[in-house]
């Protein structure tokens, strides 16, 4: 019973620090959500559509997408393909962080899949690397996050025309600042340096020749090729 | 509080989707082995993902977008995370007020 208890208390601490951790993430991720809810109800979207698409789907780049190509009436064949492929570097993060569950139980495992996003998952794999990731722990980065996206997105979408143009007071910079400030935190030297040159190089290469989201898909396969090699390379040597 | 039938079933397909790409790094994991290549090929996912989702935004966009992003990198590396976004996101609406729209 008093183990009991003591587990508890440490969940409930874990789950405290890793929240705390993610708070400067969380706060990034406001204007986002508010930006993606004004961003909907201009193309027409019901305050209830719009809470239920950030609650269902809580993958942001691929909701700004969906609103990019939105029809009325919507279609859902155009909606989902668009979804997969933005969303196909979900594949490679869930293989990722998924070696790293050791803590969790097989159905807990594809629960904290089901909230996976780039934000939850790189505090994640920064966890694993220099602690240890367990459920709690996990569910302190996701849950308060996903909360946020949703209350967000859903305040967006009614007070959207209030807020003005994200550009002109640079909101629109967030995320990609904060994806910016992720990559820093994983340099490990020179050979980061290569996988990032390689996977920018492509991405942006791919962007200008083809359109949709394939760049990301490029950019993705291009760092982990030049990883491989040199991996090789330095095995030839040795 | 209306729902439309064709808007709720595109919701529904964006979500199987997600949850597919989600769940699907994982069923993977089990199917193929982790060797040394493997473990280097997973280890390079993270940076090489994220780098590829921000470089059109942060190198082809514009110079206000360009300038601001290293300004973040560099603030990454000294600042805490909270004040280096606060640092991209003035230095970027700064200077597209400088450079104007025209870029």
């Amino acid at each position: 019973m008093e183990t009991g208890t003591l587990q508890v208390r440490n969940a409930l601490q874990e789950f405290r620090a890793a929240a705390i951790a993610m708070m400067p993430l969380i706060v990034a991720v406001m204007p986002i959500g508010l930006v993606f809810g004004a961003v909907a109800a201009a193309k027409g979207l019901t305050p209830a559509e719009v809470t239920l698409m950030s609650a269902l789907v809580f993958a942001g780049g691929s909701q700004f997408v969906a609103m990019d190509i939105w029809t009325h009436p919507a279609s859902w064949a155009a909606l989902g393909f668009s979804a997969l492929l933005v969303n196909i570097r979900h594949v490679l993060m869930s293989a990722s962080i998924g070696s790293k569950l050791d803590g969790f139980s097989g159905p807990a495992r594809y629960a904290s899949m089901l909230l996976l996003a780039d934000e939850i998952w790189a505090m994640a794999e920064m966890r694993a690397s220099n602690g240890k990731l367990t459920p709690a722990w996990y569910a302190g980065l996701a849950v308060p996050f996903y909360c946020a996206w949703v209350l967000t997105s859903l305040t967006g979408a009614m007070v959207g025309a209030l807020l003005g143009d994200p550009k002109v007071i640079g909101l629109d910079f967030a995320f990609p600042a904060v994806f910016i400030i992720l990559v820093m935190g994983f340099w490990k030297g020179s050979e980061t340096g290569a996988v990032l040159a390689a996977s920018a190089c492509a991405a942006v290469v791919t962007h200008q020749l083809l359109p949709g989201v394939w760049y990301i898909a490029a950019g993705a396969a291009a760092g982990v090729v030049v990883a491989m090699l040199s991996g090789g390379h330095k095995e030839a040597h040795a | 509080m209306s729902v439309d039938l064709n808007t709720l079933l595109a919701i529904l397909a964006m979500a199987v989707a997600t949850v597919a790409t989600r769940i699907g790094g994982l069923v993977l994991i089990r199917y193929v082995t982790i060797g040394e290549n493997q473990k280097r090929a997973l280890e390079a996912i993270p940076p090489a993902v994220l780098m590829a989702v921000i470089a059109p935004t942060a190198l082809v966009t514009g110079p206000a977008e360009t300038i601001a992003a290293a300004a973040t990198a560099v603030a990454a590396t000294r600042l805490p995370l909270l004040a280096s976004v606060a640092v991209g996101v003035v230095s970027v609406a700064l200077l597209r007020q400088v450079l104007g729209g025209a870029w």
